[in-house]
């Protein structure tokens, strides 16, 4: 009944960590090879699931061209941030594949694929809250051997409030500043796409508004942006494209002033 | 005269042993706290490292020694400590290579590395007795007093007699320098802050592209060095005997826990208040008290609050409150 | 092969190798082997139905075996003739005044609001009362251990006989295992209600640090236990071999089945301990198989899996936990108790973490964790390899050795440290179970 390393349901904390060890899975297993053609960023038919469990998106299909920004709406449980990590490999895709630039990486682990220019914010637990923000960033960087001051700068200038507070500890910083930091961290690597899991959960709208003006400022930069959004009337309108999901399935696929203006969308999901 | 006599047997008898003492606690609670934020458990096998890192120490000095070299004043064991970091890293690595690191691969739960760190206590613990055997060994030489109790006497004419020895300052300069190093380590170097980083947001690191293996093995480095240093400063300043050294486990766990465990800073602070309660709490208070109270208040007892065999439980019950009343420990920990 | 077939054969396995000892190293050593099997085997039932049943991680075995000790000499010596008289009601009185500091110091902490204040009166509370208790304690214990200290010096214990006649009421032992699990529960109901009924967390930390504190109150109140100079001749359930050598009808029936008296006689007293203990080992196996299989038992399982999904449905987690803790402990305090009388002695010295808590553990990975058969054989298996280690680790070394010359300094340190290979070996033995067959030899169903 009990597995063999199962904790037994122990949970003293002086002797061992209840958080135990993280959930990101560690190592690469498959290659990368060329597959031209396609949007930049596409995850083309996914279906899969967490570990062996159950399915959880069919056949779904993510996808973000160069400068777009592409949002992931649908109802609660609808699979929008698995298919994300789906495409960021944190899950087993059991068919379907993921390209990136004319690269099919789809037995790519999630670390790689960071290496090949995938930036990625995810929903909680998105920054080292007892480093300052100023280590934040440089931790996003690690993975980087040349000078990333200038990147650090201009991560300075997209979010100007960060400089300010660059010698606190990030855990100490409201939550829309965390937020900024989170998408510092990641915008670090300069990656060529950047994917936002629910930005905007747990802040108030006045703080909501001031993110997205940021994420499209992030835009203007030139990066595609990826995103999943609880907020889909707000997000649709920022959107160039917009995927509304149903049970790990694609519902309706469009830009975001066609979805905005579909009145069975509207009634489903934007709340008539 | 006697406000002075009862400073210089306070200084003698609880002040000087205390920091000592507390700064022998602080660098091995350094270790366990390091293990429990990095590899998420508390090494049950910390006391047994320490032991096993001095046995080399011990070993070598006593070499050292039979060859006729030494370094004067100080003890030949420092020569002798490189080796002893070295080789007590090479057996921390062999050991998380052979045993720790299956059950990382597997996501095994923390409690089951505690479980494990058991065994490795076991191994540690008869190889130190297979090698050097279960008594209590010295090595300490060099001068043993920087200013002895007769010569303060002599100096300032004081009834009491302050004496300071080479291996107390010994302790406090290396730990000051260790923990030093340390910090700076931590706070500044690339490698450091992927320590920290992987300790606060294990997933957060890995997606940053932290090698988790990298920093296992900076940690355990670290941490054998800082086993081995406690370890060879606390047989200096006392003695070395495995047994002791096990037992070592209840007060630098208590130092950890005090101080806010996985916190390195509350390890140090944790070290001393466990220390100095020890040592004020078990002191026969009326060497001092003779000198403060008038002719008919002095005390005819001890004045010795309990017995010195009762050191554990001072540990333990000051680790009992700190627990009930700031149950993160006095800094904040990652027990929240 | 089924459960039932491979489990029968890892008990004969192990009585095996006891009765080979036996033959090789003569049957007084393989009944102390059996009868110290028994012994174990309760202690990691104690501890498999704590970590095995409920998750609780209880380094403090130790020092519950040691109070199952406390309770063998306070039951069973005779008392020290005037001791009560001189200093009993003082410390009594001093006792309840520390009992008393402490309930006023919890009291003010409860009725007063938080402050400086608050923590100011309940320090002054805590000195203040610390230093009467201690005024009432000392002088009195000065009084008892004043008392003839080369032979008593200490209170003495519940046996009606006198110094000369205790030895006759030996039955009375088998009431004090009963109280050394009386004694353990206590102290873990207090440990407890500290420890688990605040936050769960810090158990194994608190227990280990327990043991160390009750195995220095045994080393060190010596008006209770005589301290490090030991409480000898502890009467027995059990016959005495001497009062069977001059008993013409033993010598007789020994005789018959070709033992001399000396060794038939040992050889008696040590199996009907066994008796004794065996008796003991089926009752509490049967109690634990049975509260295990009952819906308490399922209910420990249930919170065990997933207390997040046994506390939404409403069960009470930290009174189970509360009370699966009392038991196991109360199960270890009646090993202690036993294990005390077979010695004969209370020797407080000789408590060590290392044999009293790390081994039972050994006992219960390897017997399997959650399964209280396993629990038994892990228990008689370790303590088999436990003894036997040493004279194998001197057999191998003699062998390794015997090239040496005479007088190398060489072989007679691996000789001599051929009696440290025990830890090593258990080490090893803990190590290569939980990486090959981390469910124990019989897992848990």
């Amino acid at each position: 009944m009990s597995q063999a390393y199962s904790d037994r349901g122990n949970k003293d904390r002086s002797v061992a960590n209840p958080k135990g060890q993280g959930s990101v899975i560690p190592k690469g297993t498959g290659k990368s090879h060329a597959s031209l053609g396609g949007p930049f960023l596409i995850g083309e038919s996914m279906t899969g699931g967490y570990g062996n469990g159950p399915d959880i998106l069919h056949d779904c299909t993510i996808a973000v061209e160069k400068g777009e920004i592409a949002v992931i709406v649908g109802p609660n449980g609808a699979g929008k941030s698995t298919a994300m990590k789906a495409v960021f490999g944190m899950l087993n895709v059991r068919s379907g594949h993921v390209k990136l630039d004319g690269e099919d990486i789809t037995g790519l682990s999630p670390q790689a694929r960071v290496a090949k220019g995938m930036g990625f914010v995810p929903q909680t637990s998105n920054i080292f809250t007892s480093m300052t923000v100023e280590e934040n960033l440089e931790m996003g960087a690690f993975i980087r051997r040349d000078d990333f001051r200038d990147t650090m700068a201009q991560v300075y200038d997209l979010f100007p409030i960060l400089k300010d507070k660059r010698n606190q500890p990030a855990g100490e910083l409201s939550g829309g500043q965390r937020q900024q930091v989170a998408v510092g961290r990641a915008l670090m690597t300069q990656p060529k796409v950047l994917m936002l899991d629910e930005p905007t959960a747990g802040v108030s709208p006045i703080v909501m508004d001031e993110l997205f003006d940021r994420i499209i400022e992030v835009a203007r930069t030139g990066i595609p942006i990826l995103m999943v959004e609880q907020n889909a009337r707000q997000a649709l309108e920022i959107a160039d494209k917009g995927y509304v999901l149903v049970q790990g399935a694609n519902a309706y696929t469009g830009t975001g002033k066609e979805l905005l203006a579909n009145p069975e969308v509207r009634k489903s999901f934007l709340g008539g | 005269m006697d406000f002075l006599n009862a400073i210089v047997a306070l200084a003698n008898y609880v002040l000087i042993p205390g920091i000592a003492y507390g700064s022998q606690l602080a660098i091995g609670a350094l270790g366990v706290t390091l293990v429990y934020g990095i590899l998420r458990f508390s090494n049950f096998a910390h006391g047994d490292t320490m032991a096993f890192g001095t046995m080399i120490v011990i070993l070598l000095t006593w070499w050292l020694q039979s060859l006729g070299i030494n370094l004067g004043p100080l003890p030949t064991a420092l020569i002798a400590l490189p080796v002893g970091i070295l080789g007590c890293i090479g057996m921390v690595l062999l050991t998380d290579r052979l045993v720790y690191r299956f059950y990382r691969e597997q996501k095994a739960k923390p409690v089951i590395l505690v479980i494990v760190s058991m065994g490795v206590m076991f191994i540690m613990n008869g190889v130190v007795r297979l090698i050097i055997g279960p008594d209590d060994q010295s090595f300490a030489d060099g001068e043993r007093f920087i200013i002895s109790a007769r010569d303060f006497k002599n100096m300032t004419g004081l009834a009491e007699g302050l004496g300071i020895r080479t291996t107390q300052v010994l302790t406090v300069v290396t730990a000051v320098i260790v923990v030093a190093l340390l910090f700076w380590f931590l706070n500044k170097t690339r490698a450091g802050k992927s320590m920290r980083a992987y300790s606060d947001n294990e997933d957060l690191a890995l997606l940053s592209g932290i090698n988790p293996e990298r920093v296992v093995m900076l940690t355990w480095i670290i941490v054998a060095a800082l086993a081995t240093i406690a370890g060879t400063l606390y047989g200096l300043d006392k003695s070395f005997k495995p047994f002791t050294y096990f037992q070592l486990l209840l007060p630098i766990f208590a130092s950890a826990v005090v101080g806010g465990i996985g916190n390195p800073l509350g390890a140090i602070a944790g070290g001393f208040v466990i220390a100095f309660s020890e040592v004020t709490i078990t002191y026969a208070w009326k060497k001092v008290l003779v000198y403060l109270m008038p002719e008919p208040l002095e005390p005819s007892g001890l004045v010795q609050l309990m017995s010195t065999d009762y050191k554990f439980a001072v540990s333990f019950v000051i680790l009992l409150i700190v627990l009930l009343f700031k149950p993160t420990g006095l800094f904040k920990g990652q027990s929240t | 092969m089924t459960d039932t077939v491979k489990n029968t054969l890892l008990f004969a396995v192990v009585f095996g190798l006891i009765i080979t000892s036996g033959f090789f190293q003569g049957w007084n050593s393989a009944m102390f082997i059996l009868n110290m099997g028994l012994i174990s085997a309760i202690m990691a039932l104690g501890v498999n139905l704590q970590w095995g049943f409920a998750g609780l991680f209880n380094v403090g075995v130790m020092g519950f075996v040691a109070l199952g000790g406390l309770a063998a000499i306070l039951v069973g010596m005779p008392a020290t003739p005037g001791a009560f008289a001189a200093g009993g009601p003082g410390i009594i009185l001093a006792l309840v005044l520390g009992i008393a500091t402490i309930f006023s110091a919890v009291f003010t902490m409860k009725k007063m609001a938080p402050g400086r204040t608050r923590s100011l009166t309940i320090t002054a509370i805590l000195i203040f009362g610390f230093f009467v208790f201690r005024g009432f304690l000392d002088p009195n214990v000065e009084l008892i251990e004043g008392i003839n200290p080369a032979q008593t010096g200490y209170l003495g214990g519940l046996n009606p006989g006198t110094a000369e006649t205790y030895k006759q009421n030996g039955w009375i032992m088998l009431f004090a295992w009963p109280v050394g699990g009386l004694f353990a529960a206590g102290a873990a109901w207090l440990i407890g209600k500290a420890a688990l009924g605040l936050r769960s967390d810090y158990l194994a930390i608190a227990t280990l640090g327990i043991a160390e504190i009750i195995i220095s109150i045994l080393k060190n109140e010596d008006w209770l236990t005589r301290g490090v100079k030991n409480v000898i001749g502890i009467p027995r359930p059990v016959p005495y071999e001497i009062d069977l050598q001059s008993s013409a009808v033993f010598v007789d029936r020994a005789a018959s089945m070709g033992f001399d008296p000396v060794e038939g006689s040992t050889i008696l007293v040590k199996l009907l301990y066994a008796v004794l203990f065996a008796a003991v080992l089926l009752v509490l196996f049967w109690l634990s198989h049975r509260a295990l299989n009952s819906p308490w038992g399922r209910m420990l399982r249930a919170i065990r899996d997933n207390e997040v999904a046994a506390e939404a449905m409403g069960k009470d987690v930290t009174k189970r936990h509360l009370q699966v803790f009392i038991l196991g402990s109360a199960i270890c305090g009646i090993a202690g108790a036993m294990m005390t009388t077979l010695d004969g002695q209370l020797t407080p010295g000789t408590y060590q973490p290392l044999r009293f808590t790390f081994l039972i553990w050994v006992m219960v990975i390897v017997g399997g964790s959650g399964s209280n058969l396993g629990a038994i054989l892990g228990g008689f298996l370790i303590w088999f390899l436990w003894v036997q280690v040493e004279p194998i680790g001197l057999f191998v070394m003699n062998i390794v050795t015997s090239g040496m010359a005479e007088d190398s300094a060489l072989r007679a340190h691996l000789i001599d440290s051929a009696a440290q290979m025990r830890l090593l070996t258990m080490g090893l033995i803990m190590i290569l179970v939980l990486r090959f067959s981390p469910r124990g030899l019989i897992p848990e169903k």
